[in-house]
């Protein structure tokens, strides 16, 4: 084929360096791919099962939104797929609730936690502090592992016959407490505690691995001051977790104690319909609900921080100008990361809470707004009189920051408690957090897919496909979640099946109609950045420079398609910090170049 | 065959974007890398402005369909819900602004500052000045929105006026229990576990106390014009939520721990209709709080009424005690094949077989 022969013909770089592995490794087929210690291999298998996990998260949302959208029309064809689920083709209320429920556990931990994080810490922490792989790579490989293992129990509850969990992501007791509240509560629940218990193990065994990494293992030179802001992202997400995940576990201890053993901890004057009075007393359905909230703020910053700290690095690359205001963006993230400890309870305004509890919440929750804008302002002066290029992953970097600001200004509204009294579980919580977590953290990985493609697999992806991918995911995703706001200043409540018995709330049947043909066409557009993606792991576009970004970081020094161990040779000293891009008026200077003697100082 | 014909389409649309996708790729190889890579500079720069000017129009667009649906266009039905609205104007003036100035100054960067062969970067590592600057204008404008919303915020979870009426909402999978005080003005004590429902007791209301026995169950939250009213919430099953979005207001229902809530209606649901433009309005009450598969058929129904017409309706109703023991009850003394049932749990029993 000539195409063929045209796209590949640019020399070959490299090529003897590929087998410039260390020689005392005896790979087999299991140990590289399957059981891997590398750090490079381990992230690839983060990636793909988180994007694996995304497609079928996609693909959930995709079929309730079928529900929402049209909920008068039959679709024979989901009988077919989802059998007493879609009785004659409608998806009945258990069904929705379940994949709702699913929806949210999926996205917010297996893609958008492990599938982030995962992915980059793991890819990116030794390549740029320089070190041949991670502190511990079995505790990694276990790390994955265990991921792995909660996919599998996850997966599986999706076949039980009562059904998964279907009481929202959040699996609020005395709902996901008792068997008898709600069908899904039963074997799915026990199944969805498992599954988020091997989760938690996972994500603890990698963020210790990452702290420690980061800590004791960087290259000579590099001060945690010389930090390229990725690792200071993840590494403080890293903090995140392991701080605030065993929270969440012994919430969920408790959870299966009231479940199983008969303890009231959250438990306490119940009467369920058809079973009587319940012999618990004494506990708060609330304490649940702190412990819930004690990680699942932080878990907001989990998400975030690593795709904020992605697209610090790719605005810098590709604006060619260092990141403004360097230290002020650590600065921001260590406020971020500590302040996420303390604004737990605006997810409970209205559950009761001592006012003045709230209050102090109130204040804490706008505090974040400063750092917030901090970083957007910095990001803005970073392209301002840079000399941009438009490569896919700054587009999703552009894309990530005006997400970030949509979103996160509606965080102002949510998080003043007298507002959130009225906008609390309407579709405006659902609009903010989609857009300023959800969306904006898909993009903040895309960018970063984008950006290290090539360092992962030594090919590019396409670009056609890139640029359409992103325009109509921003443009789609917009569309689906800024008229939600509209739906929300109505009142409407989110996680309903039906509306079209509320007078207050049926107006919106054709907006819900639009919302959801555009949200088809969206993940059909994700689709195609899939066939991309692995389309160009083995046919991409072959690289032609060891550095195709010109960028400064260490994982550029390495070789096209990098070993176990990272650097045939010696680990590149460094020398300087990792943003000088139009010094002097030279385009970059990567960090192993030494400081010159005519350098001007910053 | 619809349904083959859709996916043969779809099909379709990917394998042309596919190919001219790799199409153009080649092109690339062909032409250079550089040369392709400024073409691409081009046209995604100018897509920025596109996509800034497409979508400023669209939220323009967008707010001129839908402000009319949402309660914005309404006044708030509570005299407090009137400071949510107010604070939420001020809100939205002080985020918008922030909001077209950012997105604007973002595109238009983008696309000023796109790639030129002869263009120098501005090496422009910090600026403290700057720095400082939007540290603290940022603090500043959110102490005052922290003020403002504190100052209702004190207000909407403070003590109701002296003068308030008291009704006990009650939630249950998947409807509402309402419990009025009767002549005396305070509820009778209640447990879980004397809860039943065969006989006439949905709340398990304490018969032994005396105070309970003029209290009124009742199936609706029936309201007085320019009344403050305090919501005593609990809940017998799982967490519901008392979601009021007419009023402004809403508070969760949580098994065991009774919250409160308070506000004072402003206006009859006959006026409502008048003001909505809309004779089928009413104030409906929404579960706001994930309580199962029946969740969104929790539905509630508030009447605003004025005194009067309260008074007419309260003098019909008898109290639940009598309800529970008809033999009690002194008018049916002489027809005593009467039976009263529960309203409550007829409804009740429809709604969860669904």
């Amino acid at each position: 084929m000539s195409n063929e022969a045209v796209i590949h013909s640019p020399v070959e770089i490299g090529a003897h360096e590929e087998h410039g592995e260390h020689h005392h490794h005896h790979e087999t087929f299991i140990t590289k791919y399957v059981f891997s210690q590398d750090h490079k291999m381990i992230a690839k298998q983060f990636l793909i099962t988180g994007m694996f996990w995304a497609v079928l998260g996609g693909l959930m949302s995709v079929l309730f939104r079928l529900q929402l959208g049209y909920p008068d029309a039959s679709f024979p064809w989901l009988e077919t797929i989802l059998g007493k689920w879609a009785k004659g083709g409608h998806i009945t209320p258990e069904a929705y609730y379940a994949l709702v429920t699913t929806h949210g556990t999926v996205l917010v931990f297996f893609v958008l936690t492990a599938g982030l994080s995962g992915t980059f810490a793991n890819f990116l922490i030794p390549l740029q502090v320089g070190a041949r792989d991670m502190a511990s790579p079995f505790m990694n490989m276990l790390s994955y592992w265990f991921f792995f293992a909660a996919s599998v129990v996850m997966l599986s509850s999706i076949f039980v016959e009562t059904g998964p969990f279907s009481g929202g992501w959040t699996a609020y007791p005395p709902l996901s407490a008792l068997g008898d509240a709600s069908p899904g509560s039963k074997t799915g629940m026990d199944l969805w505690i498992v599954s988020m218990a091997l989760f938690v193990v996972s994500s603890l065994l990698g963020g210790l691995n990452y702290i420690a990494t980061i800590l004791n293992m960087r290259t000579k030179g590099m001060s945690m001051t010389r930090l390229p802001l990725t690792i200071w992202a993840l590494f403080f997400t890293a903090v995140l977790g392991v701080l605030s995940f065993p929270v969440l576990f012994s919430g969920f201890i408790l959870l299966i104690f009231d479940r199983n053993f008969g303890t009231s901890f959250y438990l306490s004057d119940i009467f369920v319909n058809g079973v009587g009075a319940l012999p618990n007393e004494g506990g708060s359905a609330i304490l649940y609900q702190h412990l819930f909230w004690f990680l699942g703020h932080p878990e907001v910053y989990i998400i975030l921080l690593p795709a904020m700290g992605m697209v610090s690095e790719i605005l810098s690359v590709n604006s060619r100008k260092p990141i403004f205001g360097y230290m002020a963006m650590i600065g921001s993230l260590f406020a971020i990361a500590v302040l996420a400890f303390l604004v737990w309870a605006h997810h409970m305004f209205v559950t009761g809470l001592n006012p003045l509890l709230g209050s102090v919440f109130v204040l804490l929750t706008l505090l974040i707004a400063v750092p917030s804008a901090i970083k957007v302002f910095n990001w803005l002066t970073t392209l301002w009189r840079g000399n941009i290029r438009f490569t896919p992953a700054m587009m999703f970097a552009i894309g990530f920051v005006s997400l970030f600001i949509s979103g996160g200004l509606t965080g102002i509204w949510l998080g003043n408690s007298a507002l959130d009294i009225h906008l609390h579980d309407t579709y405006f919580v659902i609009a903010h957090f989609h857009i300023v977590m959800g969306v904006a953290s898909m993009f903040g990985m895309f960018a970063g897919i984008y950006h290290w493609f090539p360092k992962m697999y030594g090919r590019y992806l396409n670009n056609t496909v890139g640029y359409i991918h992103f325009w109509v995911t921003i443009a789609g995703a917009y569309m689906i979640f800024w008229p939600m706001h509209y739906e929300g200043l109505a009142g409407m409540p989110r996680r309903y099946y039906d509306y079209s018995i509320w007078e207050s709330f049926k107006q919106f049947a054709e907006l819900n109609r639009f919302i959801s043909t555009v949200a088809m066409i969206v993940f059909a557009a994700q689709l195609l950045f899939l066939f991309n993606f692995f389309y160009s792991i083995f046919k991409g576009r072959k690289m032609t420079s060891l550095n195709p970004w010109q960028s400064n970081t260490l994982e550029w020094t390495t070789p096209l398609r990098p070993g176990h161990g990272n650097w045939p040779g010696e680990i590149p000293e460094v020398h300087r910090w990792a943003y000088d891009y139009g010094k002097d008026g030279v385009d970059f200077i990567p960090q192993t170049t030494p400081v010159g003697a005519d350098e001007s100082h910053h | 065959m619809a349904i083959f014909l859709t996916v043969a389409v779809i099909a379709l649309i990917y394998i042309v974007i596919i190919q001219i996708a790799k199409a153009s790729e080649y092109v690339s190889v062909l032409k250079g890398e550089d040369v392709s890579r400024k073409q691409n500079n081009k046209i995604n720069g100018f897509l920025m402005v596109v996509f800034l000017v497409l979508g400023l129009i669209g939220v323009w667009y967008c707010n001129n369909l839908y402000l009319g649906k949402t309660l914005l266009s309404v006044d708030s039905a509570s005299v407090e819900g009137a400071r949510v609205d107010s604070m939420l104007w001020i809100t939205i003036a002080v985020t918008g602004s922030v909001f077209l100035a950012t997105q604007i100054i973002l595109f238009w960067f983008a696309y000023r500052y796109q790639e030129k062969e002869q263009r120098k970067v501005f090496y422009f590592p910090h600026n403290n000045k700057l720095e400082v600057l939007w540290t603290i204008v940022p603090a500043i404008v959110l102490t005052v929105l922290v003020v403002i919303g504190l100052r209702n915020w004190f207000l909407f979870t403070g003590e109701p006026p002296k003068d308030a009426m008291v009704v006990e909402v009650t939630g249950k999978q998947f409807n509402w229990i309402f419990r009025y005080p009767g002549k005396d003005g305070a509820l009778g004590k209640k447990y879980f576990r004397n809860i039943d429902d065969a006989n006439n007791n949905p709340l398990g209301i304490i018969w032994d106390d005396q105070l309970s026995h003029d209290d009124v169950v009742f199936d609706k939250l029936i309201l007085i014009k320019g009344k403050p009213v305090k919501l005593i919430i609990g809940s017998r099953d799982v967490i519901h939520d008392v979601g009021l979005s007419q009023f402004r207001l809403k508070m969760d229902a949580v098994p065991g721990i009774p919250t409160t809530m308070w506000f004072t209606p402003k206006y009859t649901t006959k006026e409502m209709k008048e003001l909505t433009h809309n004779p089928d309005f009413v104030y409906e009450i929404s579960c706001d709080q994930m309580c199962g598969n029946g969740h969104y058929s929790m539905r509630g129904v508030i009447d605003v009424v004025d005194q009067e017409e309260y008074d007419l309706w309260m003098a019909k109703q008898k109290p639940q005690y009598l309800v529970a023991f008809p033999d009690k009850d002194p008018s049916n003394k002489k027809d005593s094949v009467k039976l009263a049932v529960a309203p409550v749990e007829t409804a009740g029993k429809t709604i969860a077989k669904m």
